[in-house]
């Protein structure tokens, strides 16, 4: 680990003030100099491996007296930015009213991760790209810019076939943040200029030319917390997760979906994807297909194609067309039921059944 | 000098020998509560100067000269002579490291000391008196004969007793789901569920 200086912030204020003041210093791969330290699980392994070397880290665990509450209120759940990831997942009002997110977070990496992980590290954490994580791989535009994309050409079986640039496709690779999607949740971010609350679904930005900048933050801009709006939809949402492994592995395909409904008729959905795209991927296509219809399988695996349409599969990862329409048209008509149990397990071993020839082939 | 508050150890054997000898290069505790201890001045530079880290382990307070990139890991076995915790992967993937802080199982390879000061941790040495009966899971984990070379197991006691705790322990495919950031390369994972049942009975879990 390359040397950084320490700084433990005191409070919020402090803490920006401590990442905003380091701008005579150049920027670090492209990034601000300035890394924030909540549960260190993505940011101190990265060190590790020398893929991150930020200049400075700003330690908040001071803040987390302040922002480790979970408020449940008529309007929704406020998730404070320091709540830990298996705080959240067991919470009593989340699981019951808002499955997707206790589902989400559950099936996210192990126990102990989870014991020290925020969902605003979780919702900022990076990609699994092994060609990213690994420098003896000279090529990443996103560790070095403009050093070029060695998983293009190379192995790409778990990379994306959504969202993809001629300059990287790496796979946004967490669960809770396709949840804040399918939610309509906001996330507030308090910064230098002031504090500011933007809707979750713009916080991530495509890797464009650009994928070393990820999300629309500024730099010294701090995420204080996540707000999930109480709806029709928040209890009839389900997140499903396929993976290699059953228990502690990144998504090959997962989705989140709420659904608002008339009776049998969808009135709103919202549908997010996870594991086929290089940043949280809301489906406006699948969206779509089930507005205004009959929910019916049919109807539901329509959704699922449309999500796919401008999918766009490389040498080793084209069964993810197929896999993640299977996660999604399932996954829509089984959101109907209220507070469905996840079934995971059941769902993935059809999974494996129907596409492990394909999957495994590597 | 003793780097603790607690007794010097009576007898020496290898392992505390080992201890000793690393913690010689500590700072000696001078008698500060941990509060006092941890307010220091906060921004520190890695360089040939180290941070003085305080951590409170086992209940006992240590006052450290370290640099800040040292994991809790790297404290615990090279600082302070506490070797039970392992290191296997030190990426965060295998849970051989696992420990408790403030009573919640994480892995010490992913955490910074100098982040984890004002903290309790507890690591598997915490675990049993030297001259009383072993925690119910160590127990559990010799009836059940979950091991086999035994590298992994200080990380899955500790991992067990946070799953029992977090009533996470329900049915076998649970305590499966919940120790799954646990890795056993003996593959003894059918015998470490038998034990972490039984241990959730006897701890009232």
């Amino acid at each position: 680990m390359r040397a950084f200086v320490y700084d433990r912030a005191s409070n919020e204020a402090a803490a920006i003030h401590a990442a905003s003041m380091l701008t005579q210093l150049p920027e670090v791969q492209g990034r601000p100099p300035v890394e924030y330290l909540a549960g260190g699980t993505t940011l101190v392994d990265l060190m590790k491996l020398d893929v991150m070397r930020p200049a400075k880290v700003v330690d908040l665990g001071a803040l987390a007296r302040v922002h480790n509450a979970i408020t449940v209120s008529p309007d929704g759940v406020r998730l404070g930015a320091m709540v830990k990831m298996s705080a959240a997942a067991d919470h009593p009002e989340i699981v019951k009213n808002y499955p997707v997110v206790a589902q989400s977070l559950q099936l996210a990496a192990s126990a102990q991760l989870r014991n020290m992980a925020t969902p605003d590290g979780n919702v900022l954490q990076r990609t699994r790209c092994p060609y990213f994580r690994d420098t003896s791989w000279t090529a990443c535009n996103k560790r070095d810019p403009g050093s070029g994309c060695a998983a293009i050409g190379g192995l790409n079986r778990q990379h994306p076939i959504l969202g993809g640039s001629p300059d990287c496709i790496a796979t946004y690779p967490g669960d809770f943040a396709q949840s804040l999607i399918a939610l309509g949740a906001t996330v507030n971010v308090a910064g230098s200029a002031g504090v500011r609350t933007i809707p979750f679904s713009s916080l991530h930005r495509a890797p464009g030319a650009t994928p070393n900048v990820e999300t629309v933050l500024a730099p010294g801009d701090l995420i204080t917390g996540f707000n999930l709006p109480a709806g029709p939809w928040t209890r009839r949402s389900l997140y499903l997760k396929i993976r290699d492994r059953q228990s502690y592995e990144f998504a090959l395909a997962s989705a989140a979906v709420a659904l608002d409904m008339d009776g049998s008729k969808v009135r709103e959905a919202r549908i997010a994807l996870g594991g086929l795209a290089t940043i949280p991927w809301r489906s406006r296509e699948a969206e779509d297909a089930l507005v205004g219809k009959t929910l019916t399988e049919p109807v539901a695996e329509a959704a699922a194609r449309a999500a796919f349409a401008d999918a766009r599969p490389r040498v080793h990862n084209a069964f993810k067309v197929a896999l993640g329409q299977f996660d999604l048209g399932p996954r829509a008509a089984a959101s109907r039921r209220t507070g469905g149990l996840n079934d995971d397990r059941s769902s993935c071993s059809r999974a494996c059944r129907q596409y492990g020839p394909t999957h495994s082939a590597l | 000098m003793p780097t603790k508050r607690s007794d010097a150890p009576q007898s020496v054997n290898r392992r505390r020998f080992l201890g000793a000898s690393v913690s010689a290069a500590a700072i000696p505790f001078v008698g500060k509560s941990l509060d006092e201890a941890v307010a220091q001045p906060v921004a520190v530079e890695t360089s040939d100067s180290p941070a003085v880290v305080a951590l409170s382990v086992n209940g006992d307070v240590y006052r450290l000269g370290m640099d800040v990139r040292t994991t809790l890991l790297d404290a615990l076995r090279e600082h302070i002579g506490l070797t039970g915790s392992k290191k296997g992967c030190d990426n965060g993937q295998c849970g051989a490291c696992t420990v408790h802080i403030d009573g919640a199982r994480v892995l010490s390879c992913l955490t910074l000391a100098i982040a984890a000061q004002g903290r309790q941790v507890s690591t598997v040495e915490g675990l049993a008196r030297a001259d009383g009966p072993l925690h119910p899971m160590q127990q559990a984990f010799v009836d059940n004969d979950a091991f086999q070379c035994g590298y992994c197991t200080p990380g899955q006691i500790m991992s067990a007793i946070g799953c029992v705790k977090e009533g996470h322990a329900s049915d076998e495919d649970t305590i499966r789901e919940y120790m799954s950031g646990n890795l056993c390369r003996c593959a003894a994972y059918p015998n470490i569920v038998s034990a972490v049942a039984q241990a959730k009975t006897q701890m009232g879990g």
